[in-house]
């Protein structure tokens, strides 16, 4: 626990674990969900399990866009850099994740013209200044991301750019988190809701969790102390016997979200019927394609996509550990076939993925943040 | 994936209302400001950067937090990168500095 007092704020967060510690009730076991893969990575990194009672258990969610995308649309998106006139463009997070027939990057050094771009809005740019290739965007993320792709489709729509498409893979988080509500082998009893896909949802997508679900879920940032007052916020809720939707991360994240972004969202997008998601299967209504009005840039509709399925083998049980049945390293497959180096499951795929964060950070044991790597940043 | 990084705003450029020049960890980059259009930033204000475009404001005190924590999560290096990245295809908008000593690690 020793890193605790490195941090500026080390007797406030020692604080709030004493307080923690003080309103578990010893007689229960508590399982929170945190539902972001962000704060997964923060959770590993600083340790914070080492704050909490054993009695609380912390369960990775779905929240991590690389993990969740099946293999098929990595392979149905790199088919249309078959054609020796497209540019295929994705984030550098995208790169490194295996198709059927290698990664990105490996199909760039077969000769593919794939390139990495930060934001869509530099795939734009590119698709402008190669007038005689078309760009392709390999669109991925949750709500945080979205909006951002909504923007560039607009652009692309005013400015009547014919070399542009995306391939649109954005999905929604609320289905994600009905889906492990809705399974038999659930087991949460309260939710640490993600802190910037709020930013652009707001707090009111969570209410029903709370109302019909009756299960607590607080909005959190990502800072330790963050995550620990959070936690403390759910601990009171189920003492009091309350479920309702708190904001702990209020200094980013507004009430209703970000309107522009949402009236962006809406006017480019709507729900598919169904998607899948590695590890939990098919889920209705939990991810967005691009409006018939924006057609002539939706690579689904310019691309022939062959619809590619690629199940996990069977012997991965990413599913349940999503769903917090099983822990990382109960799977059969962990740190012996599946490693981040060689990831079989989605959840080994990123760092934000909880079974990567599980293996750099307990299995084998890397370093946790401190203050030799925090130095000089003015406090 | 989900990094936000914390940037200020240095520039409005006119001809482009919906763009801003921003500086983080020492670099300037062109960031897309569409999606405040309904309280956009002015020149000292700190936004949050998620893939080239602004997400929200936040005062500076917390930006400064946020990059303590980017920091302490060992995040500094895909920071730079994407940073960097921003408007990499279009460097004539951008103009690349040299990272300054502003206490944030960045590799070379």
């Amino acid at each position: 626990m020793k890193f605790v007092d490195e941090f500026r704020d080390a007797a406030v967060i020692k604080k709030a674990a004493e307080e923690i510690r003080r309103l578990a009730d010893p007689q229960r076991h508590y399982r929170f969900m945190e539902v972001c893969g962000g704060h997964t990575h923060a959770i590993y990194r600083f340790g914070l399990k080492d704050l909490l009672p054993p009695n609380i258990e912390l369960i990775h969610g779905p929240g991590c866009p690389v993990c969740v995308l099946p293999m098929g649309r990595i392979d149905d998106g790199l088919s249309m850099a078959t054609d020796p006139n497209v540019i295929f463009t994705a984030f550098g997070d995208m790169m490194r994740v295996p198709g059927r027939e290698g990664s990105p990057l490996e199909h760039r050094a077969r000769g593919k013209d794939v390139r990495i771009v930060y934001s869509p809005s530099d795939a734009l740019k590119l698709a402008q200044r190669n007038p005689d290739k078309h760009v392709m965007f390999f669109a991925i993320g949750f709500e945080t991301t979205a909006p951002s792709t909504a923007l560039t489709l607009l652009r692309a729509r005013r400015l009547g750019l014919a070399n542009f498409s995306v391939f649109c893979n954005h999905v929604t988080i609320i289905p994600a988190i009905r889906a492990i509500l809705d399974s038999p082998d659930m087991r949460i009893d309260a939710f640490i809701g993600p802190g910037h896909v709020s930013t652009v949802i707001g707090c009111r997508p969570y209410e029903w969790i709370a109302r019909n679900e009756h299960k607590p879920i607080a909005i959190s940032g990502f800072e330790p102390l963050d995550i620990l007052q959070s936690i403390l916020m759910l601990l009171r809720q189920l003492r009091a016997g309350e479920s309702k939707v708190e904001n702990q991360y209020k200094r980013v994240v507004p009430w209703d979200g970000n309107l522009a972004a949402l009236k962006a969202l809406a006017e480019v997008f709507e729900l598919r019927p169904y998607f899948e998601w590695r590890g939990m299967g098919f889920i209705s209504q939990s991810a967005l394609r691009i409006k018939p009005a924006y057609a002539a840039w939706d690579a689904e509709q310019r691309f022939r996509v062959p619809g590619i399925r690629v199940t996990d083998p069977k012997a991965a049980q990413c599913g349940e550990v999503l769903k917090g049945a099983l822990k990382p390293v109960q799977c059969k497959l962990f740190g012996k076939e599946c490693t981040p180096e060689h990831p079989i499951g989605a959840l080994m795929v990123s760092s934000e993925g909880s079974c990567a964060a599980y293996y750099n950070y307990e299995h084998r044991k890397a370093p946790l943040a401190s203050i030799e790597n925090a130095v000089g940043v003015p406090a | 994936m989900c990094l936000a990084i914390p940037a200020k705003v240095i520039e409005l450029p006119k001809d482009n209302p919906s763009c801003a020049l921003v500086e983080v960890v020492g670099v300037r980059r062109q960031i897309d400001t569409g999606l405040l259009q309904d309280s956009p930033p002015v020149v000292g204000d700190w936004v949050l950067v998620h893939v080239g475009f602004a997400m929200s404001k936040v005062s500076e005190e917390q930006a400064l937090d946020q990059l303590r924590m980017l920091s302490m999560l060992g995040e500094e290096a895909a920071v730079f990168e994407e940073v960097q990245g921003y408007d990499s295809v279009a460097s004539d908008t951008a103009q690349a500095l040299p990272p300054r000593d502003n206490g944030f690690k960045a590799p070379i």
